[in-house]
């Protein structure tokens, strides 16, 4: 072989190589689904995920009766098998009955199925918290990153306050500016009322009647989309300076095509990352405002909620608190192993950092 | 340094002007006043009681009224500008200091308590799982981190309840005052962020461990004990100081939870009947008084971080 015909070999290797390496670029979700089913803990929290989804969708064929249904002479209503492992005495005060499997709440109604109706509302909070981080955000960011200027500057200067802001502290007023002003508002041709219609058709939509859903997912959303628009902005500023931005706009191509073509492709892992490690946190806030009062109204069966009234009898009924408190606890872990495995598949680099 | 916190400390007055504005706002949209009662009173009182408190000006000046920037027409009240955060309206003998002075305190205490915690498990943690990596003391601690950030304190609280106190009698199921009631609110309010701590504080431990300096003073003959505490663990805490102004801000919030599982007489409890009794100045109150706490909270985090870590130079 002369060294010619090496030279030439060894610059096609390098070719192919190169191509190689490039399909893998393209194949960056494929890799990063392989990287994410191989990790067990993310596969459970997945798993589990679905689970709880078709719980959700199927609320009504699965649950033995309705969340709202209840009879108060089977108030406190315990089977055995929970009275057994509860501590304490429950069996000398306790109605021992096997109607319910989990048992009764204090007006009578089952705990089973106020917990499997419970999760429409903590899985679209979850979700609609996410999806107003990511589409908000996103929006915010690019526009804030690619344009810069005066935009930019008023857009990040009302992150900055908002921020100042104890983000708990606005959701509790928020909410309870919604709940008093929009629930119920009957004039109609005011924003009240419009609201107050759209609320009753996403409690619809849920089969939740009267649980003031939407209110919850605007005291949510209007937090949630700051952190993502700052993230992205960041990303942006940063790849704005790259050739083959400079590139695309040399051939011609406009705003629009640059963004959604070329930004938004290299900035959507991280963002998705960031977004998915907080749906837990979404669904937290949710429990934590039905839990002081101001979340969903009653009797809308949320995990908050329950524990909330479960918590003021736990001395004599501990299982009234316990069942919420796991499953919430369950979908908390879920959606951590989920959002830690998405993190370490779509960023390597990020493994074991927090 | 010094006309970088004054910026800061300016930077601040905007921002609590606008907190001001915000909840003032907010709270006084909300429809119904707070004399609406189920069996409706005389309007002649509630005319009364709205002169008196001032609540039949226009709103703005109910606002420079309650800041104290002009005076209530009925003489009574001193602003917020003054140090008096108004009447409540659920008591006549009652203002919003008197509130904050028998409840802050109390409030007070499970935050510090549930901080001491935070840190006081959460860094020891963090850093034996970077020095031992990938040994049991890792993977304790990681699950620990793990438990910590999924099982949030509305969960824990009722769970250590009926665990130690009801199955177990180690502690009482609730209450305030003794030492031993203190011990399961404050491990329920403060294991979650010793998990975030526990976890960042190894993270930015496993990074500093590999920095060069850390080898030149290894190189240098000093004994392991000096490189990792006096070299190594000063500057992965710097990550770590960063977090707890975020956590602050999780043990305000947090307390109003864990307050109400165990009965705490603390400022949450009272602030959440408030809302529902639209008792507005205490409401306004307690968010100004937590949204100050926190903005200064986070100012004291920037300045430590900036003693922490020479190379950083606010200017």
């Amino acid at each position: 072989m002369t060294t010619q015909e090496r030279a030439v070999r060894k610059l096609t290797e390098a070719t192919v190589a190169e191509g190689e390496r490039a399909q893998k670029v393209a194949n960056l979700w494929v890799d990063a689904w392989r990287r994410l089913i191989r990790n067990r803990a993310a596969l459970l929290g997945g798993t589990i995920i679905i689970l709880l989804v078709l719980m959700a969708i199927f609320a009504g064929q699965i649950a033995p009766y309705h969340y709202a249904q209840g009879d108060s002479n089977e108030n406190y209503l315990t089977p055995r098998w929970v009275v057994s492992i509860m501590p304490g005495h429950m069996e000398r005060y306790v109605k021992i009955g096997s109607k319910f499997l989990f048992g009764a709440d204090y007006l009578g109604r089952d705990l089973l199925s106020r917990l499997i109706y419970g999760a429409r509302v903590s899985l679209p909070v979850g979700l609609m918290g996410a999806l107003t981080a990511l589409v908000i955000g996103l929006v915010c960011g690019c526009i804030s990153g690619y344009y810069g200027g005066a935009v930019d500057n008023v857009l990040m200067r009302i992150v900055d306050i908002m921020y100042a802001f104890p983000t708990m502290l606005l959701i509790i007023l928020l909410m309870a500016f919604f709940k008093t002003s929009f629930a119920g508002a009957a004039k109609p041709g005011t924003a009240a009322y419009t609201f107050n219609q759209i609320n009753n058709a996403v409690d619809g939509i849920l089969g939740l009647h009267g649980g003031g859903m939407l209110f919850i997912f605007m005291g949510i959303g209007i937090t949630a989309w700051m952190g993502t628009a700052r993230l992205a902005r960041g990303q942006i500023l940063s790849l704005k300076q790259k050739e083959f931005i400079e590139a695309s706009h040399m051939i011609g191509a406009n705003d629009m095509r640059v963004i959604i073509r070329h930004i938004l492709p290299n900035i959507i892992g991280p963002i998705v990352v960031t977004v998915t490690l907080n749906v837990p946190v979404y669904i937290l806030t949710e429990v934590f405002l039905s839990f002081i009062g101001l979340g969903v109204d009653p009797p809308t069966p949320s995990w908050g909620l329950m524990i909330s009234e479960g918590s003021r009898s736990i001395r004599s009924y501990p299982n009234q608190v316990l069942f919420p408190a796991l499953i919430l606890a369950i979908t908390m872990f879920s959606f951590n192993f989920l959002g830690d495995g998405l993190r370490d598949a779509l960023d390597p680099r990020m493994k074991g950092a927090s | 340094m010094g006309r970088y916190i004054i910026r800061r400390i300016l930077w601040m007055i905007p921002v609590l002007f606008f907190i001001s504005i915000v909840t003032f706002a907010m709270s006084h949209m909300v429809p119904g006043g707070p004399f609406t009662r189920e069996k409706p009173l005389p309007a002649e009182i509630i005319a009364n009681l709205n002169k008196y408190y001032g609540l039949d000006q226009p709103t703005w000046k109910q606002y420079t009224d309650y800041m104290g920037f002009t005076r209530n027409p009925s003489g009574e009240f001193r602003g917020v500008l003054e140090g008096f955060f108004g009447p409540s309206y659920a008591s006549r003998t009652r203002t919003v200091n008197d509130i904050f002075v028998a409840h802050l305190p109390v409030s007070a205490a499970l935050g510090l308590a549930a901080l001491v915690i935070a840190v006081g498990l959460g860094v020891p943690l963090g850093v034996l799982a970077a020095l031992k990596q990938n040994s049991g003391w890792d993977y304790v601690g990681m699950a620990v981190a793990i438990f910590g950030v999924s099982v949030p304190n509305v969960v824990l609280g009722p769970l250590f309840i009926i665990i130690f106190a009801l199955a177990l009698h180690w502690f009482p199921v609730a209450g305030w005052g003794r030492l031993d009631q203190m011990v399961m609110p404050a491990v329920a309010l403060g294991l979650g962020s010793s998990a975030i701590i526990a976890r960042l504080t190894r993270a930015s431990m496993l990074q500093v461990i590999r920095e060069d300096y850390i080898r030149t003073a290894r190189a240098k003959g000093l004994s392991e004990r000096i490189v990792m505490v006096r070299h190594a663990l000063k500057n992965a805490f710097i990550p770590v100081a960063t977090i707890l102004g975020p956590t602050f801000a999780a043990l305000v919030t947090g307390t109003l939870v864990v307050e109400q599982i165990f009965a705490i007489p603390g400022l949450g409890k009272y602030f959440i009947t408030s809302i529902t009794n639209r008792d507005y100045p205490v409401v306004m109150g307690t968010v100004l008084l937590y949204a100050i706490f926190l903005v200064f909270s986070n100012l004291a985090v920037d300045i430590a971080y900036a003693f922490l870590d020479p190379r950083i130079r606010y200017s």
